[in-house]
């Protein structure tokens, strides 16, 4: 069943010089309760993609589609305040850093249970209730100790899965993780991962998971959407990734260091094979 | 505000209640110590000012036409012979008793003047700082909301003219404004010349006092003749405090945290106060306490536009004076207050950001 129906979404913000630059030009795809991963490189838009699916993209920046439909929502014409119901109960957002994307300021029990305040009618106590029942799903062990704490007063590793914990608290159906792991260490990256997956699979969510890293993508995604330059360039279904025909992606394969390596070199991104292929596309 | 999901009288992470309170007294004993040690130095610069100025304090008290043997009779009993350390010593000795020595100019002890005047410029600096913080924080917290609206535009003119109009031009075109031509502000002084005196001094801020001993006639007319000092003050330090806030709120409302805050579906309210004011309330304290101090200092030109008898206009008069005993007891209070305020935003800071408690 389709859970996020996009088509033709574009976002653009004025150039200085006048006019405006498209930096989202005409994406479009289906999301079910599946895992989704979107790979592309610094700058592709993938982050304005995530932004303008979950309504933050601020004027001057616009964003237009000719479909925009979640769960029945015509997002394209919600105002701000049905977003803002949405926002939090029905879609979330992973975000980068949690040293970062939490409150300095505000202790990481009352960070999760604020979706709770202005989402629910719960009492403080039921409050508290889940959200040590979210940070218990995050596998944290002392959840009552870690809800006193604040933001600094925890390890990266741990932050992100608070940050997951915040986001899923209100069992929401589509969560978008926008490179949920690139500021972290690398020994904690696959843990968090997995705790993700694990809830996204439990609980029948749908999952965009954005990242520049196509074999992360690929080992923890259903489908992969490769971005270029803000569109997509090729669609690689499961296990398709040998199959992967586009300049671009074939780049970004050759590009994956194996364990059995010997090259002393590794290849670059043909970028006249890519420049070739575009004009193609577009006239 | 968010309720904090710790029961009421559970602790965080503490049984033991012993070492915290012994740290806690530790801590306190230190902070007791810097304020000891500051106020020391303190002493220390404005005794070496009252050695080093080129005035006699013995012609200041025998007069330039007394004998060589009173001058000298004065001297040693005065004990200016005596080494430095010995004289200061001498000299902490006498502060500590509150013993300022006498002011020429008045003719009176300084301490005494000082109890005088300095009541004088706090009633009015406080009123001023209250102003700026109940107008200047919100209205700042507004235009960083509203980038670009009129609010905005409110704010950047009222702080151009914070810079630009002088203090004593405001202060003058006030009087005329409202005292001379609408009449709706009492004029220059503290209160009516003929409820002068009447109110028995006890804390030295005169609405206090007035409210102490029940005289409403008095209060009315102390209120009406401070309301407009005390605004002119609070726009200038409104100016700055707004200024300042927005700044901050700016660069707050930039943060990563703020977009997790809408992500999770919070209203803009919330996300203005909660997420975005909580974390710079540490800032704002630091610019307030500065302002505040200024405002302390005395404004010398609002003082004498307006005929105020604080301890700015005291300051000057004794400086024309060459009155030492009278500029030193003030550069003393001056500093205190820079030292106490100082402290207290230091401790205030510790309470209000986690990141300093650990
Ligand atoms: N406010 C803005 N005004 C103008 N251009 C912007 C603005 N925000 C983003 N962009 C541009 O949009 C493009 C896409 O940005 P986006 O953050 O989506 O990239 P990304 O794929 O997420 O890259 P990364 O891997 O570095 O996160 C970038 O070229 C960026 O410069
Ligand atoms: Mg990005």
């Amino acid at each position: 069943m389709t859970l996020l129906s996009v088509q033709d979404l574009r976002v653009s913000f004025p150039r200085p010089s006048g006019g405006r630059v498209e930096v989202v030009r005409g994406l479009s795809f289906d999301l079910g309760r599946e895992r989704l991963g979107i790979v592309g490189e610094s700058g592709s838009g993938k982050s304005m993609t995530g932004r303008a699916l979950m309504g933050l993209i601020a004027p001057p920046g616009r964003v237009t589609a000719q479909r925009m439909q979640f769960d029945g929502t015509d997002l394209t014409k919600l105002s701000e305040k049905g977003y803002r119901a949405l926002r939090g109960a029905r879609m979330s957002m992973v975000l980068q850093d949690p040293k970062f994307s939490l409150n300095p300021v505000i202790r990481i029990g009352d960070q999760i249970a604020e979706a709770l305040e202005f989402h629910t009618t719960l009492s403080a106590a039921a409050r508290r209730a889940k959200v040590r029942d979210a940070l218990e799903a995050v596998r944290i062990d002392d959840p009552d100790r870690v809800a006193r704490l604040f933001p600094h007063e925890v390890s990266g590793g741990m932050g992100q899965r608070v940050m997951i914990a915040m986001m899923v608290v209100l069992e929401p159906d589509l969560m978008i993780a926008d490179e949920p792991t690139s500021a972290l260490d690398v020994s904690v990256r696959e843990q968090v991962l997995a705790i993700m997956d694990d809830l996204v699979r439990r609980r029948g969510m749908g999952l965009m998971l954005i990242s520049h890293d196509l074999n992360m993508v690929a080992r923890w995604c259903d489908r992969i959407l490769v971005m270029f330059n803000g569109e997509v360039v090729e669609e690689i279904g499961p296990g398709g990734l040998q199959a992967a025909s586009h300049p671009y992606t074939r780049g970004l394969i050759a590009s994956l260091p194996k364990l059995d390596d010997t090259r002393t070199e590794l290849p670059v991104l043909d970028r006249a094979a890519l420049a070739r292929v575009n004009a193609e596309v577009r006239p | 505000m968010t309720q904090t999901l710790t029961p009421p009288g559970e602790k965080a992470g503490g049984q033991d209640a012993g070492p915290r309170v012994a740290r806690g007294l530790l801590a306190a004993g230190g902070v007791l110590l810097t304020v000891a040690l500051t106020f020391l130095g303190l002493l220390a610069i404005t005794f070496v000012i009252g050695r080093v100025v080129p005035i006699d304090p013995v012609l200041a008290v025998v007069g330039d036409r007394a004998s060589k043997e009173t001058y000298d009779a004065v001297r040693l009993s005065m004990g200016l012979d005596d080494p430095l350390l010995i004289q200061f010593g001498r000299y902490v000795g006498a502060v500590l008793q509150g013993d300022l020595g006498q002011s020429v100019a008045t003719g009176r002890a300084v301490a005494s003047d000082l109890a005088r005047v300095f009541p004088a410029t706090l009633e009015m600096a406080t009123i001023g700082i209250l102003i700026g913080v109940a107008v200047g924080v919100p209205m700042g917290v507004l235009a960083a909301a509203r980038q670009g609206s009129w609010v905005d535009q409110v704010i950047r003119v009222v702080g151009l003219a914070g810079y630009a109009i002088p203090a004593f031009w405001l202060g003058l075109v006030g009087l005329v404004l409202f005292y001379a031509k609408l009449r709706w502000v009492g004029g220059p002084g503290r209160i009516d010349l003929f409820l002068d005196g009447m109110v028995p001094a006890r804390t030295g801020l005169l609405l206090i006092d007035s409210v102490i001993a029940g005289n409403w006639a008095a209060l009315r007319s102390a209120a009406s003749h401070i309301v407009l000092p005390a605004t002119i003050l609070g726009f200038f330090s409104l100016a700055y405090i707004a200024r300042m806030t927005r700044s901050f709120m700016l660069e707050q409302l930039g943060q990563e945290f703020i977009t997790t805050a809408r992500v999770k579906g919070v209203p803009e309210r919330v996300v203005i106060w909660r997420h975005a004011f909580r974390p710079i309330r540490v800032q704002l304290v630091t610019v307030i306490g500065l302002s505040y101090a200024g405002l302390l200092e005395g404004s010398v030109m609002i003082e004498t536009v307006f005929s105020w008898p604080g301890i700015g206009n005291y300051l000057t008069t004794a400086l024309l004076n060459a009155d030492m005993n009278a500029v030193l007891g003030a550069t003393l209070v001056i500093g205190a207050v820079f030292i106490a305020i100082n402290k207290g935003s230091d401790l205030l800071y510790r309470l209000l950001d986690p990141r300093a408690r650990t």
